[in-house]
C-alpha cells in the first residue's frame, strides 16, 4: 500500500510497476474466470435445462421450389437444428457452413420445397429439444435477383417517394418569400410540427426493425443511446459557433439531413416489401408517399427564406433530403440488413430532434421579435397543421 | 437430472418470429467470428440431401442408445412368466417397471420420456383368454405412477387414483391381478394425474388376449399410433407407429405375397381428437376393438381410431412391391406417421429380411405371436 502512495504522488508519467498494479485485478479476473470455467465453481447443481434460442434473420425464395432460411444463434449455448418443418411436414434439407451453430454463429438452411406463388408458408426450425423456431413467408413470390431492368425501376421508386416530392416542396419557396413575418413564423412552426411527426414516426420504425434483431444487439437501447449520442454531437457541433448563430443555410442543411435519413428509412421499408413481395399496392403507397412527403420540401427551405443561397445549394438541398429514399430502396431491395437499417433511423431520430430545437428556437427568436409569446396560436395552429398534414397524408401509406 | 422441469425455462424461445426482412452482412459478419463447426452428419451436406428422400425426417435414429427398435416392437410379444396354479389354471407374472428415459423420437430430436420397462410404447403384453394375470409393477420413476387396463377387473386392479392402492408412489411396488378377459385388442396406459401428461409422455402399451379357439395363422405385427408434443405447446410435432418418425419409411417392413397379416392396431395419441390408417393398393377385414371373431367391417382401406380406440387388421398383398400405409390424416402422415410394406415372393424373402438388417428370430417372433401353432 505504501509503495502505492507513493507512486500516486509521483507527478510524472506512470513507471512500469504502476502498470503492473493495474494488471493485478485483471489477472485475477482470469484465474476466477479459469476456476469457474474448470470447477464449475460449486454452482453444477444449479445449471438448469440446456436454452436454445435462435433469430431467423431472412427467409429468401432465391427460385421455384427453394426456400432459403438465414438464421444466427443468438442464444446462449451451442444449438443443433436437426429437422425442419414446411408447413407442418418433414423436409430434407441442406445446412451451410453447419446444421450445429455456436452461440453468435450463423447458418444458411436451403429446403427444396414447391412453394406456391402467393401463398402464405410456415418454416419451422425444429432444435435437438424439440423446440420450434418459427418463420412465416407472408406471400410467396421469387426474390429479385439484381439485374439493371431492377435495380432501375428500384431507383425509379426511391426517385418518386422522396426526389419529386422534396422538388415539388421546395417550389414554394418564391411564394414563402412574399409572406410577413407573422405567416413566416407560421410556417417554421409547421416545420416544427412536421419535423416532430417524422421523429415520432422515425423512433417507431427504428423499433421495428430492433425488434427484430437478435437478442444480444440489445435493440431498443440500441436505438436510444444512438439517437441521443447524435443529438449530442449535433447540438455540440451547433453550440461550438457560439457567437455568430448557426447560419440559415447550416440549419437547413441540417433539416435535409434529418430527413434525408427519414427518407432513407422509408426507402429501406419500400424495396424490401417489393422484395418479399409485400407490396401488392405498389402504385398507391407509391403515390401515398409522394403525397406524404411533399411538405418536407417547406420544411428544408423554411429557414432560407431571407438568403437565396442559389440554385446549387437548393440542388444540394434535394439531393440530401430526397436522394437517400432511392439508396434506400436499393439497399431494402437487394441486400438488407436490420442492424444498419436500425442504426440509420436511430440516426435520423437524433438528427431531427436536433433540428426540432433549432428551428424551435428560430420561432422563439423572431416571436420575440415581433413581441409576442413563443406559445402564441399563430405559432401553436403552425404545429397542429404541420402534425395533422403529415398526419393525414399517412392514411395512403399505413395499412 | 431432473426432467420435470428440464424445459421450463426453454419456452423462451418458441415463438421467435421472423422479421420478414433480414441480412447477409450480419450473417458473414458473425460467420468469421464463429469456431468450426461440428459436422453432425452426411445427411447434412449436398450430397447426403440427395441421397435422401426430401419429403421426409432426415437422417436416422440410433435405436441402440434408445434401447428399443421400432421394427423389433412389431413382433416383441411379453408372454410372461407362464406357471399353473393348483386348479390347474395357467398364471402368467409380468415385470412392469415405470422410469424416466430421454429418448430419440426422430432423427436428432429427443423427448423426455415417462416409459414402461424403459421403452415407449411399453411391453406388448400377450395372454390367452382365461390366463390368470399377475403384473408386478414398480415405480422408479419421479412421479406417481399407475398401470390401467383396459379388461374386465375389480375396481381395485383398475389403476385410477383414489381407488384401491390409487396412485403407487416413486419407489413403491403393486401387483395387479385379473383374469385375461374378454379377448381382444386392447392396451394399458398409466392412469395417474394429470393424466393428459402421463399419457403423452409414453406411458402405455398394448394389451393382447388370444381368443381360446385361436386366429387363423399369420404374421402378426403389433402397431401403436403415437406422437410427441416436444415443445409442451399442447399440439405433437412428431407422430409415427412404435414411436419413431417415418422409421418404416426408411426400413419397409417385409411381408410374402400371398400370406395372411394381422395388424394390432391402438391409438393413443394425445391432443388430436382422430387418428387413422390407410393401407395403399388393398383392403383388409377389420375387427373393432378385436373381440369378435367376425370382422366388424370388410372390404376396407382406411379406418378411423379415436383415442383409445383400437382393432385388428386382416389382409394379404396379391403382388410383390412397396406398398405404403399411413395416417390418412395427411398432416400425421408428414410429420412422420408413415410407413412401406415391403412385398416379396416366399423365396426372396430372406434377402428382403438382410435389406431391412433382421434375421429369422424376427420372422419367428412375427409368425402367431412367436408361438408354436
Amino acid at each position: 500500500m505504501s509503495t502505492q502512495t507513493t507512486t500516486a504522488t509521483t507527478p510524472k508519467g506512470l513507471s512500469g510497476s504502476v502498470w503492473l498494479l493495474a494488471l493485478i485485478p485483471l489477472l485475477l479476473l482470469g484465474v476466477v474466470l479459469t476456476y469457474l470455467v474448470v470447477t464449475g465453481g460449486g454452482l453444477s447443481d444449479l445449471s438448469g435445462p440446456p436454452v436454445e434460442q435462435i433469430t431467423i434473420q431472412r427467409i429468401t425464395l432465391p427460385e421455384p421450389g427453394i426456400i432459403r432460411v438465414e438464421v444466427i444463434n443468438d442464444g446462449p449455448e451451442t444449438i443443433t437444428i436437426p429437422q425442419i418443418q414446411v408447413d407442418d411436414a418433414y423436409f430434407g434439407f441442406t445446412a451451410d457452413p453447419s446444421n450445429t451453430l455456436p452461440r453468435l454463429g450463423s447458418a444458411v438452411f436451403t429446403i427444396p420445397y414447391p412453394w406456391v406463388q402467393d401463398e402464405t408458408h410456415r418454416i419451422a426450425l425444429v432444435s435437438g429439444l424439440g423446440m420450434l423456431f418459427v418463420g412465416e413467408v407472408t406471400a410467396a413470390v421469387e426474390t429479385p435477383s439484381p439485374s439493371l431492368n431492377l435495380f432501375t425501376r428500384f431507383g425509379l421508386i426511391g426517385l418518386y417517394v422522396g426526389v419529386v416530392p422534396v422538388f415539388l416542396g421546395v417550389l414554394w419557396y418564391p411564394f414563402m418569400r412574399q409572406l410577413g413575418s407573422k405567416a413566416m413564423n407560421f410556417i417554421l412552426s409547421l416545420t416544427v410540427g412536421l419535423l416532430v411527426y417524422l421523429a415520432i414516426g422515425t423512433w417507431l420504425d427504428a423499433n421495428e426493425f430492433a425488434a427484430a434483431l437478435p437478442a444480444f444487439f440489445q435493440g431498443v437501447p440500441l436505438v436510444i443511446f444512438i439517437a441521443l449520442i447524435s443529438l449530442g454531437i449535433l447540438l455540440a457541433v451547433g453550440s461550438v459557433q457560439k457567437d455568430s448563430e448557426s447560419t440559415p443555410l447550416g440549419l437547413a442543411y441540417r433539416i435535409a439531413l434529418g430527413i434525408g435519413l427519414h427518407n432513407l428509412g422509408e426507402g429501406l421499408a419500400i424495396g424490401a416489401a417489393f422484395a418479399l413481395g409485400q407490396a401488392a399496392l405498389g402504385t398507391f403507397l407509391i403515390l401515398g408517399f409522394t403525397l406524404h412527403n411533399i411538405t418536407e420540401g417547406v420544411g428544408i427551405t423554411a429557414p432560407i427564406v431571407r438568403h437565396n443561397p442559389g440554385l446549387k445549394h437548393f440542388a444540394l438541398l434535394i439531393l440530401l433530403a430526397g436522394g437517400p429514399a432511392i439508396l434506400g430502396t436499393w439497399v431494402g431491395g437487394f441486400a438488407f440488413n436490420p442492424v444498419l437499417a436500425t442504426i440509420f433511423l436511430a440516426i435520423g431520430v437524433g438528427a431531427i430532434l436536433q433540428v426540432v430545437w433549432e428551428v424551435g428556437k428560430l420561432v422563439a427568436r423572431d416571436s420575440a421579435r415581433l413581441n409576442m409569446p413563443l406559445l402564441n396560436w399563430v405559432n401553436f395552429s403552425g404545429v397542429v397543421v404541420g402534425v395533422a398534414i403529415m398526419y393525414f397524408t399517412a392514411f395512403m401509406v399505413k395499412f | 437430472m431432473n426432467d420435470v422441469t428440464r424445459r421450463r425455462f426453454l419456452k423462451v424461445g418458441i415463438g421467435a418470429t421472423a422479421s420478414m426482412v433480414g441480412t447477409g452482412l450480419i450473417a458473414q459478419a458473425m460467420g468469421a467470428q464463429q469456431e468450426t463447426p461440428t459436422p453432425t452428419g452426411d445427411e447434412y451436406n449436398e450430397h447426403g440431401a440427395h441421397n435422401n428422400m426430401s419429403e421426409m425426417l432426415m437422417g436416422t435414429v440410433d435405436h441402440e442408445r434408445n434401447g428399443f427398435d421400432p421394427m423389433q416392437m412389431l413382433v416383441d410379444w411379453d408372454w410372461g412368466t407362464v406357471s399353473t396354479d393348483s386348479n390347474g389354471r395357467t398364471v402368467r407374472e409380468y415385470q412392469v417397471s415405470a422410469g424416466d428415459i430421454e429418448i430419440e423420437i426422430a432423427p436428432g430430436i429427443f423427448f423426455p420420456a415417462w416409459a414402461f420397462n424403459a421403452r415407449v410404447p411399453g411391453p406388448s403384453i400377450r395372454c390367452n383368454e382365461g390366463d390368470y394375470l399377475k403384473i408386478h409393477f414398480s415405480n422408479y420413476g419421479t412421479h406417481p405412477h399407475t398401470m390401467h387396463f383396459h379388461g374386465f377387473h375389480t375396481a381395485e386392479m383398475d389403476g385410477v387414483p383414489h381407488v384401491g392402492r390409487g396412485e403407487i408412489l416413486p419407489g413403491e411396488d403393486f401387483t395387479y391381478e385379473f383374469d385375461a378377459d374378454p379377448f381382444g385388442c386392447h392396451l394399458y396406459h398409466c392412469h395417474a394425474t394429470p393424466l393428459k401428461r402421463h399419457i403423452h409422455k409414453g406411458m402405455y402399451g398394448s394389451f393382447i388376449i388370444d381368443p381360446k379357439a385361436g386366429r387363423p395363422p399369420a404374421r402378426e405385427f403389433m402397431m401403436i399410433m403415437n406422437a410427441f408434443d416436444t415443445n409442451f405447446d399442447g399440439g405433437n410435432e412428431i407422430y409415427a407407429v412404435n414411436t419413431v418418425g417415418h422409421e418404416f419409411m426408411q426400413r419397409p417392413i417385409p411381408v410374402k405375397v400371398g400370406e395372411l397379416i394381422r395388424i394390432y392396431l391402438i391409438n393413443i395419441v394425445e391432443f388430436d381428437l382422430i387418428n387413422s390408417f390407410h393401407l395403399h393398393a388393398n383392403f383388409f377385414d377389420y375387427y373393432d376393438t378385436g373381440t369378435s371373431l367376425q370382422p366388424t367391417l370388410r372390404l376396407v382401406d382406411t379406418i378411423m381410431q379415436a383415442q383409445g380406440q383400437r382393432g385388428i387388421l386382416e389382409f394379404h398383398f396379391r403382388w410383390p412391391g412397396k406398398y405404403m400405409f399411413h395416417a390418412h390424416v395427411s398432416e400425421f402422415a408428414e410429420l412422420g406417421w408413415m410407413g412401406f410394406f415391403n412385398a416379396v415372393q416366399p423365396e426372396d424373402y430372406a434377402s428382403a429380411l438382410a435389406e431391412a438388417g433382421l434375421d429369422e428370430e424376427w420372422d419367428r417372433k412375427g409368425m402367431q405371436g412367436g408361438q408354436t401353432v
